[in-house]
């Protein structure tokens, strides 16, 4: 056999076993967190090794500790999933309201200083968050902002919008100007122009963009912790498990429970808009 | 994919003639330029007040005596000292940290890019199933990092983890590694989660671009008698080059700021505290705001120098 031969063959099967471990490595933790938490610790502590539920040891009494609220001698996982729906819903959408306008600017019109915006967005990026989050930390005290829901929004708005801008701006260029130009001959306006005529074009875009930033207000953690530590009726999901965890003899299993309650919404979003997203991510990527 | 009509990136209205007929109107040019900075106004206000503003006071606090109690009393010009820089380069172990955010961040670098690599590589061609496999692949970066950690945190466990089960029981370990508490293997596990962690993001990339190679180079190359490797070697990789060099900086970068990893895995411990760890604590358990933002200052300063290095080494690359 010539290398050729050789090679494609070799390579046919390597690529099928990479393609498996892969699978496997990606996936299994996510399995792992799944089974732990419907096992009971006894079960666990007797038999780590084990990868299935086994017969009749079945048990949601992890969720029920972890769900049930505080006052009832539960963890109250159901108010922070409310504090981080609340919090990552109203981020996304604002978000939205200032980047859409924002990212049209930038893709469509002239402006002083529109080179430099792309700069700031770099520039933003090569700034870690903690030396935003000491002065932020010190004004937020000042201002009472401290502890409150709102105060994270406004982070978290700032956090996702280099990203969002970027990418519905690479969405707007690939809208053909002469359909603006036709609205603009109808007598539209420069809102109407965007509201009847990019924004119904740029829909899945837009669709993808808050994806991301719910994904990422929601996922967050280190400005949860800095802000609202001392105020646990307004932990985020994230917060709340990792004080789970510090806290005195929680059992592993529902602390895993408590995993799976943060990451599932955010598997079901992810798998329900997987495509809009990879491509609204690397849209523009393939220029190189 | 993103072919752009001529013309696009301009006005529909910009090739108009200005009206010059009465002198009070703005012309279009100027009209147009109102409204883009209308409409680009409310994102570079909240820019600039949340990460601008900040980023400029960090450095002012830098050089000021401030402590959390004495918060309410401090002025934005208060006076000025050079105590918090000098304290924060001479306690003990800050040569040390600054060593391991280097050593963590090139590490989770190379791992998550050559990673990402090989998956694109792999899942490059259509397959049954492919869609499913390509979405599972992106699963660690999506999902929440405090659940991820967690989940390793468990399955590294000396006691009830499944790692150590296994490695005792199939691979005759003689006692339980406790992989995330001992100096020898922490940092090597913390860089392992986050090339898990974060290859999603190079894989992504490196399959858009790979998408993007015109197949008449791979088939000229076929026909001249190029084996897999060599068409790897000569046409994809030369094509994916000037990607690799773009995710290496900013994977660089988002790493050495990263916090919630390394602060949730290990806390700092054995062996893994890196700058901005140090930063919290600094922050949080000392309540010292002027050594904390003299720290984050520093690290600032140290990640611009090295991004500044590799500009200079691989910069030229990427322009073809």
């Amino acid at each position: 056999m010539d290398r050729d031969r050789v090679e494609t063959v070799s390579l046919r099967w390597l690529r099928r076993l990479v393609i498996a471990v892969f699978l496997l490595v990606t996936v299994f933790p996510f399995y792992y967190m799944l089974v732990l938490s419907l096992r009971p610790i006894e079960r666990l502590l007797l038999d780590p090794g084990s990868l299935v539920v086994g017969l009749g040891e079945l048990t949601v009494s992890t969720y029920t500790e972890v769900l049930k609220a505080a006052d009832d001698g539960g963890q109250g996982f159901l108010t922070f999933m409310r504090n981080s729906g609340l919090v990552a819903v109203t981020a996304t959408i604002l978000t939205l309201v200032v980047a859409i306008p924002g990212a049209y600017a930038v893709s469509r019109l002239r402006f002083f200083g529109r080179r430099q915006v792309d700069f700031l967005f770099l520039a933003v990026y090569l700034f870690p968050s903690i030396v935003i989050a000491i002065p932020l930390f010190v004004v937020f005290t000042r201002a009472g902002l401290r502890g409150s829901l709102f105060g994270l929004v406004l982070v978290y708005i700032s956090q996702t919008l280099p990203v969002s801008v970027y990418m519905l701006k690479n969405y707007f260029e690939t809208i053909p100007v002469s359909l603006e130009e036709s609205a603009a001959i109808d007598g539209a306006g420069r809102l109407g122009i965007i509201r009847r005529v990019s924004l119904p074009l740029a829909a899945p875009s837009i669709m993808a963009v808050a994806l991301y930033d719910f994904m990422i207000a929601w996922n967050e953690f280190l400005f949860a912790l800095l802000f609202l530590v001392d105020k646990p009726d307004r932990w985020t999901v994230s917060l709340g498990l990792a004080q789970l965890a510090d806290g005195v003899e929680v059992p592993k299993t529902v602390l895993m429970a408590g995993s799976v309650v943060l990451t599932l919404p955010i598997v079901i979003l992810f798998f329900a808009g997987e495509r809009l997203l990879t491509e609204g991510l690397t849209s523009g990527a393939e220029k190189g | 994919m993103t072919t752009t009509a001529p013309g696009t990136g301009r006005s529909p209205t910009r090739e108009r003639p200005a009206p010059a007929r009465r002198r009070k109107p703005l012309t279009l040019r100027r009209r147009e330029s109102r409204a883009g900075l209308a409409l680009v106004a409310p994102t570079l206000l909240v820019t600039i007040a949340v990460i601008g503003i900040p980023i400029v006071w960090t450095v002012v606090l830098a050089f000021q005596r401030v402590r959390l109690a004495t918060l309410r009393k401090t002025g934005l010009f208060g006076e000025f000292t050079l105590d918090n820089v000098d304290r924060v380069l001479n306690t003990p172990g800050f040569a040390d940290t600054l060593w391991t955010t280097l050593v963590y961040s090139v590490g989770s670098t190379v791992g998550s890019i050559a990673l990402g690599l090989v998956a694109a590589l792999v899942v490059r061609r259509p397959f049954r199933g492919r869609t499913l496999v390509r979405a599972s692949m992106l699963l660690p970066y999506v999902a929440p990092v405090v659940a991820v950690t967690f989940v390793w945190q468990v399955m590294l466990d000396p006691q009830l983890g499944i790692v150590n089960d296994w490695g005792r029981r199939f691979l005759g370990w003689d006692a339980p590694v406790p992989f995330l508490s001992q100096e020898s293997t922490a940092l090597a596990t913390v860089i392992a989660f986050e090339a898990w962690r974060y290859f999603p993001f190079a894989f992504l990339f490196l399959l858009a671009r790979l998408q993007a190679v015109p197949g008449e180079l791979e088939e000229a190359a076929l026909v001249d008698g190029a084996t897999p490797t060599q068409r790897f070697r000569h046409i994809l990789l030369p094509q994916l080059l000037p990607v690799i060099a773009l995710l290496g900086v900013l994977r660089f970068i988002m790493t050495f700021n990263k916090f919630d990893d390394v602060y949730l895995l290990t806390g700092g411990a054995a062996g893994t505290e890196v700058v901005s760890v140090r930063v919290y604590e600094f922050l949080t358990a000392r309540t010292d705001i002027g050594a904390a933002a003299a720290q984050a200052v520093v690290l600032a300063v140290v990640l611009v120098v090295f991004v500044l290095i590799y500009l200079r080494f691989f910069g030229g690359r990427r322009v073809g």
